[in-house]
């Protein structure tokens, strides 16, 4: 692996860039590996990454369906935030924030992770008491986040409309400096080469179709389609398609996947400073580094893997965004989208152990699992290597939906879906 | 955008007339207080979140109102039948 600097890139300028090597081999599957991971996405590559940097297991494989990040990884609107309400997800959420800083500069790659700021617009008095109240609790958890009158709110990004005379106007904003927007590919790409580098192996088009379980009920491997693969590890991180992976292993999980879509506009110059949430009319929007509007619609109301929704959806959110920002009203926009999301009862993820010995899983994170990357990945990696959670991640066990222990965001995306 | 065939109505229209209203046939137990916590669980957060056909319910909210039920491809979201609630399972 050639490592990035500015002189390697000089030199190879030299070459007309035509010397650079394959960022990772397309690995194909061994008989045997010490840990395997469904799913190649930010959050598994990350986490085979991390198993084998921290914790030294480098005969690893992730086995991914399709292509590399292709799945909802690719599909984000690719927002970072931490202010979440309850303890355990500021514990969560911040982690996470805590590792994208300097995350490229760990894995020589960059992720352009841009700290423009997330702010979430109050229009009513139910959202000023409740974005409030995330201030307070945000802070005493050590979380940034701060609140702004319209004027701020305005100051800090002037295509912002504050009319009185709007439908809903704006009252003030929740505003975490520190969030902002990364990325999403290179998340994906940067955790994939540093993994490799390592000896992990990452196989493509290779859709698992079975876990093979032992006579005492513990994980032998998987069943792919290009033959079993043993492993005595399997950490599941598929997203959309958790349930039906776990239902493999003979597991009910309580699960959901619906549609969410997202659109970008025609590119633009920068015109858009920081990325904006609104609940109550249900947008929120960011500029990327190459100009287009990304804008983040709802999800459709039914259960369906096929990575479309619809158009009523989106209109839906345009009109909230013509709204608030004025401005935009004669943008066209280029192309929508849509990914299968796994969502919970309690809108929080489902991180850890699970009742079949060896088998470890990382889903349930609905509409906002971007923003966790390197977090989950790393307390995935952490809960397989050492047969146990962490204690950020111990809450979010499967077990809670039968305590009744849930951690209650409803809203995790801060947008209600 | 889903085309929607009501069997109270006996029309087919646009997905935005409905409410989509969770997975069917799922029916309340009869006595809660003398359930397990693993079973109380299992009805009030287990879905079987199919790739393929799925029973769901849809309610007529901008229509007759009525509830109904609809069995649907997931990966295609083509309907395959919609029928009258207190109907057996398709």
């Amino acid at each position: 692996m050639t490592r990035f600097s500015a002189f390697s890139l000089f030199a190879k300028a030299f070459g007309g860039h035509q010397s650079w090597p394959e960022q990772w081999p397309d690995a194909s599957p061994k008989p045997a590996y010490d840990a395997i991971i469904v799913g190649a996405g930010g959050h598994g590559l990350g986490a085979a990454y991390y198993l084998a940097k921290k914790y030294g297991i480098t005969n690893v494989a992730v086995i991914e369906k399709g292509w590399l990040g292709g799945g909802n990884t690719g599909r984000n609107t690719t927002i970072i935030r931490s202010n979440y309400l309850y303890d355990e997800s500021a514990n969560l959420y911040d982690h996470a924030l805590k590792l994208w800083d300097g995350l490229s500069q760990e894995l020589n790659y960059n992720t352009m992770y841009s700290k423009r700021g997330v702010m979430m617009l109050a229009h009513n008095v139910h959202d000023v008491q409740s974005f409030k109240r995330h201030i307070h609790a945000n802070r005493l958890n050590g979380v940034d986040n701060e609140w702004l009158s319209a004027e701020q709110a305005k100051e800090y990004c002037p295509p912002l409309s504050i009319s009185p005379s709007a439908r809903y106007p704006v009252l003030g904003a929740a505003l975490q400096r520190r969030g902002g927007t990364a990325r999403h590919d290179t998340v994906a790409w940067g955790y994939a080469r540093a993994a490799a580098a390592l000896g992990v192996d990452i196989i493509q088009n290779c859709a698992v179709t079975g876990i093979r379980r032992g006579g005492d009920g513990a994980v032998l491997g998987v069943e792919t389609e290009r033959g079993f693969i043993a492993s005595k590890r399997v950490g599941v991180s598929a997203a959309g398609h958790s349930s039906v992976i776990m239902q493999m292993a003979g597991l009910d999980f309580p699960l959901e996947s619906y549609p969410l879509q997202a659109l970008v506009s025609e590119p633009v110059k920068p015109v858009f400073p920081c990325v904006v949430m609104s609940n109550t009319v249900h947008a929120y929007m960011s500029q990327s580094d190459k100009g287009e509007l990304v804008i983040g619609a709802g999800t459709d109301q039914y259960v369906s893997y096929s990575q479309r929704g619809a158009l009523h959806i989106v209109e839906h959110t345009l009109a909230a965004i013509c709204e608030i920002f004025p401005i935009f009203r004669r943008m066209r926009m280029l192309r929508t989208w849509g990914g299968i999301v796994d969502v919970t009862p309690d809108r929080s993820p489902i991180l850890g152990k699970t009742p079949v010995p060896g088998l470890y899983v990382n889903c349930g994170w609905g509409t906002g699992g971007f923003k966790a990357t390197p977090g989950a990945a790393d307390l995935l990696a952490y809960t397989m290597a050492k047969d146990e959670p962490h204690p950020i991640n111990a809450p979010y066990n499967l077990d809670r939906f039968r305590t009744g222990r849930l951690i209650d965001e409803a809203a995790a995306a801060a947008v209600a879906h | 955008m889903l085309l929607v065939h009501c069997p109270y109505c006996e029309e087919k229209r646009a997905e935005i007339e409905f409410a989509y209203a969770g997975e069917a046939h799922i029916a309340r137990p009869l006595d809660p207080a003398a359930m397990s916590d693993e079973d109380w669980a299992r009805y009030l957060f287990i879905r079987s979140n199919p790739r393929g056909r799925h029973h769901e319910r849809w309610r007529h909210i901008h229509g007759c109102g009525r509830f109904f039920n609809a069995v649907r491809d997931t990966v295609t979201d083509k309907f395959e039948v919609t029928y009258k609630a207190g109907e057996p399972r398709r």
